[in-house]
Formats: C-alpha cells, sequence, structure tokens
C-alpha cells in the first residue's frame, strides 16, 4: 500500500486545476495507492466527489493567502505529522514548487521537484525529471519514504471519474507572518492570452532587435495568435517578459507554434515542445529547433515573412 | 550601518552549449564538456549578484560576499562576479562535492553562512542552468529559519526591511518582509552588468576564501545524499522535419503558408 497526501489546487475562479487532476492520475498509478487530498484554505465544493479516498478540511480556514504560502506550509506540516503518508504529490506550480521544497526541508526527507513520471510497482519510488533545461532526462530511486514530488503540468491525463472521499476535519494554527503582499499588479495584457491561443508566432535572438515584433504581431492578428519571445529576445528588451515563452517563462501548447529566428535551445523548447506542430524559419540549418519542427525553412525572415503573411491574407479570403 | 548581503553562486556547464554538442557519459552518469567551452556562473546567480549592486546603487551601503560550493573550479569565471563589483568570494571546494545532491548543499552553505554571517540579505538565483532544480535556496531559508521570497524582480529597502516585486503567472506581487531574509532572483530583474577594466584589475587582484568541508566542521558522513541518480541519457527525439524549399527566401514563404494549409495546420 502507498498512502499519498496531494496538495490541490484552485485557479482564480475557484475550479480545480488541471495540474491537480492530472496529479490524481499519477497518484492512482502507484501501488495500491490511499490518496488523501487537501487543498490549502478552502477545498472547492467540486472535491467532495474526486476519485480519491478522503479530503481533508481545515475545521477553522487559515488565511493561507499570505502570498510566499508560509501559511500553506505549517498547515500542511501539521498534516505530515499527522497522516504519515509515504509520498506527498504537489503540482510545479508557483506554490508547489515553494510549500514542496519548504515542507520536504523541514521534515529532513527526500524531495524531488518537477518530474514527469512517479512509479514505485517494483518496490521503491522511482521518477524522472528533466535536467540541463530538458536537454537530458534524470532517473531517480528514492530510497526511503516519505518523499515530496512536484509534477510538471502536462505529464499526465487529467482523473475524470467521480468518486466520494471521506471527509476528515483537522484544526490549523495560525502562523505569524514575516512578510506580507501589500498589492498585486496585474500585467498588461491585449488580445488573446499567450497560454491559450490556438497559434504562437515567437520570435528570438534572431530577429536582431524590437521592431521585427510588429510583422510577428500582424502574423498573429491574422491567424488570431498571440506573439511570444525567446528568453534572449526578453533579457534584451525587445518586448515584455510577459511574452517569454520557455523554462523560466510560460509554457504554451497551441495547434501551431512558429518559430522565427528562434535557435530552439531545449530551455526554449520546455515552454512549446508539446505544441501540435511546430513551424521554424531560421537561416541556420543546423540550429536545434529544426530538430524540432514539423515545417521548416530556411531563410531570412525578412524577406520569408512578408510573403507568408500575404499568401496567409490570400488563403483566407 | 552596512548591510551584508551574501549571494549564492554556482559553477555551471555552459547552458548555451547547442543540443549538438551535448554529451552524456550514461555509465559515469554525468555530462561530458565539449572541448574548449569553459564552465560559467550560472546565469540566474549573476542577475543575482546584479540586484545586490542595485542596491549599493541607489545609496545603501553594503558589502557582498559571493559564496559558492563545488569541486574544480575555475577561478577566471568565478571571479566575474568579483570584476561585477562583489567585494569577497568564498568558495567551498572539495573534489567529493561535484556529486552531492540538494540536501547536502544545503547543509553545506548554512555552515558557510554561519561561520561567516550573520548576514542581513541571503540571495541566489531563481534555479541554476545545469539540474533546474530551484530548491537549494528554498531548503536554506528552512535552515537558517528564515523568511523565503522567491521570483524577485526587484529589491529596495523601506522601513519595514525590504520591498519586494515578486513574479506571479500573471503579473507581480508587492511585498513587505522582514530582513534578514532569504530570496531567489528571477531574470526579469535585468541584465547582470558587464565588468569594466577597473573590476576586472581590482578582482585580479583579490583572493578568494577556499574553505574545505573540515573547515566547515563537516564530513563525507554528513552529506549522505537521499536520492540516487539510477540513470542520466538524452531523450530521442522523433519528429521529422519537412523544409520547405522556394526559388527564394520569399517564395518559400509563400510556399510555407501553402502547405501549412494543406495540413490545416492554419
Amino acid at each position: 500500500m502507498t498512502s499519498v497526501l496531494l496538495i490541490g489546487e484552485c485557479d482564480q475562479n475557484g475550479e480545480i486545476t488541471q495540474a491537480t487532476l492530472q496529479a490524481i492520475t499519477a497518484a492512482m498509478g502507484l501501488d495500491d495507492p490511499r490518496i488523501t487530498a487537501v487543498f490549502p484554505g478552502r477545498p472547492p465544493e467540486l472535491a467532495k466527489r474526486l476519485p480519491i479516498d478522503s479530503i481533508v478540511i481545515a475545521s477553522e480556514v487559515t488565511d493561507s493567502d499570505d502570498g510566499i504560502f508560509e501559511q500553506a506550509t505549517a498547515d500542511i506540516s501539521s498534516l505530515l505529522l499527522a497522516k504519515k503518508p509515504d509520498v506527498i504529490l504537489l503540482s510545479k506550480s508557483d506554490l508547489g514548487s515553494i510549500v514542496g521544497a519548504r515542507l520536504a526541508f523541514r521534515a529532513d526527507i527526500a524531495f524531488v521537484p518537477d518530474c514527469l513520471e512517479i512509479s514505485n510497482s517494483k518496490g521503491q519510488l522511482t521518477v524522472i525529471r528533466p535536467v540541463y533545461g530538458g536537454s537530458a532526462l534524470a532517473e531517480f530511486i528514492v530510497p526511503s519514504y516519505p518523499a515530496v514530488v512536484t509534477l510538471r503540468p502536462g505529464s499526465y491525463y487529467p482523473a475524470d471519474e467521480d468518486g466520494a472521499p471521506s471527509i476528515d476535519s483537522i484544526e490549523f494554527q495560525n502562523v505569524e507572518p514575516s512578510a506580507l503582499v501589500v498589492d498585486t499588479v496585474a500585467e498588461v495584457r491585449e488580445g488573446i492570452r499567450l497560454e491559450e491561443a490556438k497559434v504562437v508566432v515567437s520570435g528570438g535572438r534572431g530577429l536582431g532587435g524590437p521592431e521585427p515584433f510588429s510583422v510577428l504581431e500582424n502574423i498573429a492578428d491574422e491567424l488570431g495568435g498571440a506573439v511570444g519571445a525567446s528568453r534572449a529576445a526578453c533579457d534584451a528588451g525587445w518586448i515584455d517578459h510577459s511574452h517569454q515563452v520557455g523554462l523560466t517563462g510560460k509554457s504554451v501548447s497551441p495547434d501551431v507554434y512558429i518559430a522565427v529566428g528562434i535557435s530552439g535551445a531545449s530551455q526554449h523548447m520546455a515552454g512549446c515542445s508539446s505544441s501540435r506542430a511546430i513551424v521554424a524559419i531560421n537561416t541556420d540549418p543546423d540550429s536545434n529547433i529544426f530538430r524540432e519542427a514539423r515545417f521548416g525553412v530556411v531563410g531570412d525572415w525578412e524577406n520569408v515573412l512578408p510573403s507568408f503573411l500575404d499568401a496567409v491574407r490570400e488563403l483566407k479570403a | 550601518m552596512t548591510i551584508r548581503i551574501a549571494v549564492l553562486a554556482k559553477q555551471v556547464p555552459d547552458p548555451e552549449i547547442p543540443p549538438s554538442q551535448f554529451n552524456i557519459d550514461e555509465s559515469a552518469k554525468s555530462i561530458i564538456p565539449p572541448n574548449g567551452v569553459p564552465p560559467v556562473v550560472n546565469g540566474f546567480d549573476l542577475n543575482a549578484v546584479e540586484g545586490a549592486l542595485q542596491l549599493r546603487d541607489s545609496g545603501a551601503e553594503v558589502e557582498i560576499s559571493i559564496i559558492s560550493v563545488g569541486a574544480e573550479f575555475v577561478m577566471d569565471v568565478m571571479k566575474k562576479t568579483l570584476a561585477m563589483g562583489a567585494d569577497r568570494l568564498i568558495l567551498v571546494d572539495d573534489h567529493n562535492l561535484d556529486k552531492i545532491d540538494a540536501a547536502a548543499t544545503v547543509k553545506i552553505l548554512s555552515a558557510a553562512i554561519n561561520k561567516d554571517g550573520p548576514f542581513d540579505l541571503i540571495i541566489g538565483g531563481r534555479q541554476a542552468s545545469d539540474w533546474d532544480q530551484a530548491h537549494v535556496i528554498i531548503g536554506l531559508a528552512e535552515a537558517l529559519k528564515l523568511p523565503l521570497v522567491s521570483l524577485v524582480q526587484k529589491l529596495q529597502i523601506n522601513e519595514y526591511g525590504l520591498s519586494l516585486h515578486r513574479v506571479v503567472p500573471d503579473g507581480y506581487q508587492v511585498i513587505n518582509s522582514k530582513m534578514p531574509a532569504v530570496l531567489t532572483i528571477t531574470n526579469e530583474l535585468g541584465e547582470p552588468r558587464y565588468p569594466n577594466l577597473r573590476g576586472i584589475m581590482q578582482a585580479s587582484k583579490k583572493i578568494p576564501d577556499v574553505l574545505s568541508l573540515a573547515d566547515l566542521g563537516l564530513s563525507a558522513e554528513d552529506l549522505v545524499p537521499k536520492l540516487e541518480l539510477s540513470k542520466l541519457y538524452v531523450p530521442e527525439s522523433n519528429r521529422q522535419v519537412e523544409i520547405v524549399n522556394g526559388d527564394d527566401d520569399a517564395d518559400s514563404g509563400k510556399k510555407l503558408a501553402l502547405r501549412m494549409r494543406e495540413e490545416k495546420l492554419i
């Protein structure tokens, strides 16, 4: 038997995140799992229908929104002591990354972040995670329980069955916060959200400056998509960091990802490799992007893009 | 009053190595550095050095100590942090330290910080570009029992201690934190400055403090890993690219649109 404590999360609309449902699938794949879920703050009503064994509800909800997750860490730490799970599963979200690491170091137990696979069918816990920006995969054996694992979103299908978990009430202690969020500033966003766009047109170092992004915008507008960028282009100040796609930026999975002047370093590919089709335009025929692309043009974007845009307009007409 | 800042910096293989030259020795479970490509200081750690220097530029009196744990340091590489403007460089150098895990790294760093401390601020990059784990600094905050704020893109001293901008998925939070605190810095903070000639000259004269595990009162038994690396390999890619070839670049652009239409991609 494997006892699993799963840390669930909700989005701004109060819906259970896809990453949480994916973590449930991962947990269900472990050896004879007993899955308990806890949602920092108040669990959503829908949690009572998840295909798991039990959910933990705080008898008095602590204020978990301190911005740096001190309360959530304290709450779940106390649960670890009460429940003694073998595996603590989180998604690799903002909360999961921080709370997961803090829990593990506080309890002096193993921590493996950002995993693609988790299994314990052969008697020992084994996980696989990307390293070197995704250029390589590492398989780790965790010799003893308990262990804290965060899962990369998209690594498993979301669980879609219904269940009837038992409800377990527990009391948490409020902690004195050492830092307070005094303001939250939303990024200014025009048009379609990058993460939701069906078409993403991204530019990289090969564009050489900020001006060419207006050409990418025209193409994105025509295709009903959004503009992305490599970290190099953002760090150079050519476009705002909110457009950054990659390991440390946004993860996108559109139907079409058009990469212009992007070499395709694995750190960038980590943010777009789940796109249905990648289309690459690059002057260097040896660049890595062509290894990942379905269609490619070896050429100068300055000459390729205008005729591409014209042809797209004609096809639409 | 001088604000003492420890910046944690890691020497890593150059992440700009093209994938074609990225090779793994599967039996040794380590990467084979390509010939002639020197290691670099982890880019996000240089963002952290930049953040510390920006505090100095804003008028605060700061002392910046770089602390690094590793094996086979290349001195010219690590001294880049001094050339940028850091005051001191502390290297915990031991040939056993290239295979340790994050838990052991946290033990060593907290011993080094306790030996040289107290510090008002302990900062480092959001993650290292080799193992992308992003949790050594978080673990350090736990070990030192200090507040932790991650993904900081702007830091200033204010009457509460620190005013921080922390990157969140759809914008940023403005956070007031107590000091001392532990911060991870993200690249949104801004590009690390280039060392100027004066900085390079001064750095060349500085001698790093090199510490062994014994100097920190630690031994190999203290560093037993919690994880065992069982395999390291390069994943196979099975995608086949179709190169669209026109008479010239403009013709290729047109043909690309047609092919994408045929495949119902647009």
